[in-house]
């Protein structure tokens, strides 16, 4: 058993590895292009506004799977394009469809703090670029730390359709014990991984909302 | 010279005109209250002024200086940040910047705006210092040195009012502006700003406020405006426009008044 167990371990360790992988790069990718996401799609500019709405709705309005299936077979079916590195695909899915989505969380907390606050940082003689990022960007920061927590944790969990193009995370790793030698437990331990991860998370975003409440508004 | 001259300043939003060619100047040292219904413009007139909103027409001129022409509306980003801080507004939600404590929400509009000078680079500690000692010293002057360090959501909203007096000061305005500052405040609060504004009166601050404060504005004003209609509809000292208005409207926008206060 402890053989087994070690091995196993082992094993799902490597999975967990890739998962943390996907999980990372996506996560520090997709909020900066999140942000230029909503700038597009608040631009007063409409055309830009309404091509960058009509995206994220696309992206929203699909499954991730699916997504991650066009994104590494699409190229070389449709154009004939040698096949990227199965990560690479992945990432690249992964970072515009969770870019979509925290676009539309950066657009809520912008939308959401006072005019009087930009109309305050104006009349000091500050620039646009002054008042986004000296005074908004902080409050919107705060506002959006609750549902890009959510967001977050589901980003955790949503690592596990890599195995749909045989990138080998934990729970690809964890299945294989179950077809390959008929073992079930590892699938759960499998879960076990995830559960310690997202709660170090949970306690990490309630870490972060409980520094950033030291003011109110 | 006068320090601003407005020149026959208009504005719609849609259909709606709400200024219908206000004209005025004020000279240094002029204390000048804004009276007048909801409605009648007082604070679109403010917010034009501060190029909050851009009037559709008129002229706008500091000390002799056309700083603003409708009919050459293409200013710049620039031009309107320049011309902004001439001018100092205090707003009736004070505005200030909550992730900030009270000395840095004071400060941090000189600081950014002296990143910009030559000198910067190469004073930058002295310049900085410099700030934060003028910032300490507006704060005493509004009676708030003990809370220097404070947050705005551990103030009154008077405490809060005079931060947001002392964060426009910092920029040292040629005229300051105060849209309603104490109508967001409870009775018993609005006697605090009150009394800064006058002491920034006796010490010959040029100040421009749209109040509903009549008393008040009688007695710290030199010059007062009534407004109505989006026109300016009588103007002068407060002992003519206040105690014997020739205007029917300011006649009966005064009686409301007294009616409502019972005198």
């Amino acid at each position: 058993m402890f053989p087994v167990l070690q091995e196993v371990t082992l094993h799902l360790s490597e999975g967990f590895i890739t998962t943390f992988r996907i999980f990372i790069i996506t996560l520090l990718l997709s909020l900066p292009l999140g942000l230029i996401i909503t700038f597009g799609s608040m631009s007063k500019f409409k055309p830009l506004s309404y091509i960058i709405k009509t995206f994220v709705w696309i992206i929203r309005g699909t499954p991730l799977m699916l997504q991650v299936i066009i994104v590494f077979y699409g190229p070389g079916l449709l154009w004939q394009l040698p096949a990227m590195a199965r990560m690479n695909a992945v990432l690249i899915a992964f970072v515009i469809n969770y870019a979509a989505y925290f676009s539309e969380i950066f657009r809520g907390g912008i939308e959401s703090i006072p005019k009087g606050q930009y109309e305050a940082g104006q009349v000091l003689g500050m620039t646009k670029a002054q008042v986004f990022f000296k005074v908004v960007l902080f409050q919107v920061i705060k506002r959006v730390v609750p549902p890009m927590g959510n967001e977050i944790i589901t980003l955790v969990k949503d690592t596990s359709l890599a195995r749909i193009i045989s990138v080998p995370e934990i729970i690809m790793v964890a299945q294989d014990y179950v077809s390959g030698q008929a073992l079930i437990w590892p699938l759960f331990y499998s879960g076990l991984f995830y559960l310690v991860f997202s709660g170090i998370l949970t306690i990490l975003l309630g870490y972060t909302e409980k520094k950033l409440n030291y003011y109110r508004g | 010279m006068a320090i601003l001259k407005i020149e026959n300043l208009h504005k719609s939003f849609g259909k709606t005109e709400v200024l219908c060619g206000v004209s005025f100047e004020i000279e240094k040292g002029d204390v000048v209250s804004i009276l007048g219904s909801s409605g009648s413009g007082k604070t679109t007139l403010l917010r034009c002024i501060n190029f909050l909103d851009r009037a559709d027409a008129g002229k706008i001129y500091v000390e002799d200086k056309e700083v603003f022409n409708a009919k050459l509306s293409n200013l710049s980003a620039k031009d309107i940040r320049k011309n902004q801080l001439n001018f100092g507004l205090v707003f009736q939600q004070f505005n200030l910047f909550p992730q900030y404590n009270v000395l840095d929400n004071v400060t941090i509009a000189p600081k950014l705006l002296a990143k910009e000078s030559s000198e910067y680079k190469r004073n930058k500690k002295e310049i900085t210092e410099k700030i934060e000692e003028n910032a300490k010293a507006l704060l005493e002057r509004v009676g708030l040195s003990a809370k220097l360090l404070n947050y705005p959501c551990e103030l009154s909203g008077g405490q809060q009012q005079r931060v947001s007096i002392a964060r426009a000061l910092a920029l040292n305005p040629k005229v300051l502006f105060f849209d309603e500052p104490t109508s967001a405040l409870d009775p018993e609060l609005t006697g605090e700003i009150l009394k800064v504004i006058k002491d920034l009166a006796l010490k010959n601050t040029t100040m421009v406020i749209v109040t509903h404060e009549i008393e008040f504005a009688k007695n710290v004003s030199n010059r007062i405006i009534f407004m109505d209609g989006g026109v300016i509809a009588e103007d002068g000292a407060p002992s003519e426009v206040i105690d014997n208005p020739k205007n029917e409207r300011t006649k009966a926008f005064l009686s409301k008044f007294n009616e409502l206060n019972g005198n």
